[in-house]
């Protein structure tokens, strides 16, 4: 592999704040590298764990979930369901032999963009430096 | 299936960063893509008849637009579709604007990015389904809870708009904290007079049904249908008998023995009494606790108010009464308690007795007060004063870093007040930044100065006695030096927090609630009376700490989202919810745990769940937990997220 490695990351956005959030960095035009691709969803609580683990099959080297602060969720609760969710998934992506860097949960308001687009680009950092998701390897090695 | 996509240029917010041409040469041809076309402004009047006539020409049954987010236009794109006979659950948005062009500086690679984002919303528009919005009728009424100023408010504006509204207080007498009060900064207008006439004409309005010494037990439904159990406590008194003429109170055996809560503890009361003179209804109350033929089953030979009445309305075997009601729309306008200083040990409330709170002091003011409104505290006229600021608020330590926004003005208020009775008094004001925001504020802290207040910046550290007197001790932070002060009367200017009951109405009506414990509103900025669960909004000092003319505001402001509401006789439920097939359901009540709102419900009978459709907000948490998959989150189904992201990698 000559060609430099760009990460590709799926990050699941709540409608309410980290999607909101993410709007704002670009009204500020705050900028970030391009490697997310963005799925909306009301809740962040709305993702299971077979929808993160269906990303790194398909060939994400990261997944990014962006959810309300605590005590800001939109439906009361959700994000603490998401934060034991997304946990409980980080150790069982670790026996999967899938650093659990690769999957990142942050809480961003709808009023910060400055952090949404620092965190993107940190993120896109760390997985820049971690390489090619393990599971990647398998699934282009098979092809 | 055919699906139109339209990308849009927005002026060159869009085309400058995203190479057009080429993400409409990639779109189209694309699984089920029937047409793909660009155009400089998609949301202009020229752009959405472009989609309407696709949509009637070609018979589209789905459509994309990729232009700004969807938290823009979403609304206004769904609504050209329905024009054009398309459902409008079947539009999708690609957001190529602020979360591509504007935040990336590659073309290639935003380009890149926009092709993703466009495969990855006609996957998903070709697995949306249509849906159906259901119309609920709505009930023509509304329940205040909570009848201080602010409940008040939306319960006269309400009730104004010819709607049937019923004002549920849990205290004997509507009023609130303002009915406590003698003056109101900054004008210094009689609390009393401006408030009494509010307070009768709730009482006479013919929409306006008053529910006083009572409580809201129970809630469920939703906007437009809400059913309320009310517990109306026994008052041990005919309301239809008692003339309010207080022959009983005198009577009482009790009289003058039992500390008064309106009082704040200074002044006191019998076992029947009313809270203020002025209170409405004009109806006594005899407190169970203290009652001694309530309590011990005997009062002397016969009771006295019993014997005194005669009306004869005493009725001591009166039973608490459950009332159901049905209402539209629901203003929560509990107010606030006042914070409780005995945490902040150092100043030494409780411990010394002539240190008190702001409240209290408030009652030595009035007239009707346990002073008749001399400023006598314990038996003697302060001529030494110290008034601490910030108690309870901006404290990170005790957990409250909110500023409680009213106290820096009532200590002027109240100082100014001292001031004038007490003419030769020394008053300190030790304060830690002056905050006088509102109308009129500036000028009336400047007034209360050059009457000779005297404020010092820097708070105090600590109260302590020593032979009999008070000492203060504090930092100027002005000068940079400690100093001390004697004090025969320290105010503490004790911040709001939210009523102990915000507890119980949070969790019967499912609201959420900011860091600093008060009712979250639906937006900070563009919602502030509005919450999170459709048909219920704020008023008043539930909110936040408020001075009586923003809880005012805010309760018009409440009453009139309430009208809006009531004034049509349909609303349409948003079909974005979850559904349960029962087939599958094992009924292991996962959902149940994990939904915020109560809305899976569990069938007895069939043992599994169902979802009450006006309930449910559509979060989804449920559908990702369910472990038999029996849950589908109607718009964001496992099928519908799963295609999105097998276009994006
Ligand atoms: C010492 C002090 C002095 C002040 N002086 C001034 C002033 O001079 N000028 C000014 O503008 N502001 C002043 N304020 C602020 C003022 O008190 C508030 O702005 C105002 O009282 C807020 O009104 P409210 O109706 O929101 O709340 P409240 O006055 O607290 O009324 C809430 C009502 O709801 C009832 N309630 C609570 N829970 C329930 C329940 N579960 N069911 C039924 N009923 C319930 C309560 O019994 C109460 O009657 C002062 C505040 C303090 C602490
Ligand atoms: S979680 Fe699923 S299976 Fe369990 S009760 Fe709810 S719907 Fe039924
Ligand atoms: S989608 Fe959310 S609100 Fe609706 S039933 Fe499920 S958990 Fe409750």
């Amino acid at each position: 592999m000559t060609e430099e490695f760009k990460p590709k990351i799926v990050g699941f956005l709540c409608n309410w704040c980290c999607y909101a959030g993410a709007d704002m960095a670009g009204t500020s035009r705050m900028k970030y590298p391009s490697n997310i691709r963005i799925i909306r969803v009301m809740c962040s609580s709305r993702i299971n764990t077979e929808m993160i683990i269906k990303a790194f099959q398909t060939g994400a080297d990261a997944v990014f979930i962006g959810g309300c602060h605590f005590g800001d969720c939109h439906y009361v609760d959700g994000n603490y369901r998401t934060k034991k969710r997304i946990d409980v998934l980080k150790r069982l992506l670790s026996h999967m032999g899938i650093e659990q860097e690769r999957l990142r949960l942050e809480w961003v308001s709808a009023a910060e963009g400055e952090k949404f687009s620092k965190t993107m680009a940190e993120f896109t950092d760390t997985i820049t430096s971690l390489g090619p998701s393990p599971l990647r390897e398998i699934k282009e090695e098979a092809i | 299936m055919k699906v139109g996509v339209y990308i849009c240029h927005c002026g060159v917010n869009i085309a400058n960063m995203v190479d057009i041409p080429k993400v409409v040469e990639a779109i189209s041809g694309q699984t089920n893509v029937a047409v793909c076309k660009e155009y400089q402004y998609m949301c202009s009047d020229p752009g959405q008849n472009m989609i309407r006539k696709d949509i009637e020409d070609m018979g589209l049954d789905r459509v994309v637009v990729a232009a700004c987010s969807p938290r823009m236009h979403e609304p206004t794109f769904r609504a050209t579709v329905a024009d054009a006979g398309m459902n409008p659950y079947c539009f999708e948005m690609a957001n190529i604007r602020e979360q591509c062009s504007w935040v990336h500086e590659d073309k290639e690679e935003a380009t890149q990015k926009a092709i993703d984002l466009v495969k990855s919303s006609v996957a998903r528009a070709s697995l949306l389904e249509p849906l159906q919005s259901t119309e609920i009728p709505v009930t023509h009424s509304a329940l205040v809870i909570g009848g201080g100023i602010a409940g008040i408010q939306a319960a006269l504006d309400i009730a104004n708009s010819g709607f049937k509204t019923y004002l549920v207080e849990k205290e004997p007498s509507i009023g609130g904290r303002m009915a406590q009060f003698d003056k109101t900064f900054p004008t210094l207008d009689c609390a009393a007079c401006i408030l009494t006439p509010k307070m009768v004409d709730v009482a006479r309005h013919p929409n306006i049904d008053l529910l006083t010494y009572s409580e809201v037990e129970h809630i469920d439904g939703s906007i437009g249908n809400f059913h309320v159990q009310i517990k109306k406590k026994p008052r041990y008194v005919d309301p239809d008998l008692c003339t309010g003429c207080g022959l009983c109170a005198e009577a009482c055996r009790l009289k003058g023995r039992i500390s008064s809560e309106f009082d704040m503890g200074i002044g006191k009361r019998g076992a029947i009494y009313v809270p203020f003179p002025q209170a409405v209804p004009l109806l006594y109350t005899i407190d169970p606790e203290n009652c001694l033929l309530l309590k011990h089953g005997k009062c002397g030979k016969s009771p006295k108010c019993e014997d005194i009445c005669d009306p004869g309305a005493i009725r001591f075997d009166q039973e608490e009464e459950h009332i159901d009601i049905d209402v539209g729309a629901i203003v929560v306008a509990t107010g606030y308690n006042e914070f409780s200083p005995v945490v902040k040990e150092e100043y030494g409330y409780g411990k010394f007795k002539n240190v008190m709170t702001g409240l209290e002091l408030e009652r030595i003011f009035s007239p009707s007060g346990p002073t008749g409104g001399n400023p006598i505290i314990n038996g003697t006229e302060p001529k030494n004063i110290v008034f601490i600021s910030c108690v309870g608020s901006r404290d990170k330590r005790i957990g409250n870093p909110y500023c409680s926004r009213v106290c820096c003005m009532y200590i002027a208020k109240q100082a100014h007040l001292l001031k004038e009775k007490i003419p030769d008094a020394n008053i300190t004001v030790m304060y830690t930044d002056m905050r006088a925001f509102g109308k009129g504020y500036e000028e009336f802290y400047e007034r209360v100065q050059k009457e000779g207040i005297r404020y010092r910046r820097g708070n105090a550290a600590e109260v302590y006695e020593e032979d009999d007197l008070l000492f203060v001790r504090a930092e100027d932070t002005l000068l940079g030096e400690p100093y001390e002060l004697p004090a025969d009367l320290v105010v503490l200017g004790t911040g709001l927090v939210p009523s102990p009951d915000a507890d119980s109405i949070g969790q019967m009506l499912h609201l959420s609630r900011s860091a600093d414990k008060f009712f979250l509103e639906a937006h900070p900025k563009l919602r502030p009376v509005d919450t999170v669960i459709d048909g219920v909004f704020l008023a008043g000092a539930a909110q936040g700490p408020k001075d009586i003319p923003d809880s005012v505001a805010q309760a018009s402001g409440a009453a009139s989202h309430v009208v809006n509401l009531l004034v049509k006789e349909k609303i349409h439920a948003e079909p974005i919810i979850a559904e349960i097939n029962e087939d599958a359901c094992v009924g292991c009540k996962t959902c149940i745990v994990l939904c915020p709102y109560e809305a899976p419900l569990y069938d007895d009978e069939k043992k599994v769940v169902t979802i009450n459709r006006a309930v449910c907000k559509g979060c989804g948490s449920c559908a990702a937990a369910c472990p038999s998959g029996s849950i589908k989150m109607n718009h964001f189904k496992n099928e519908q997220i799963v295609a999105q992201i097998l276009e994006v990698i």
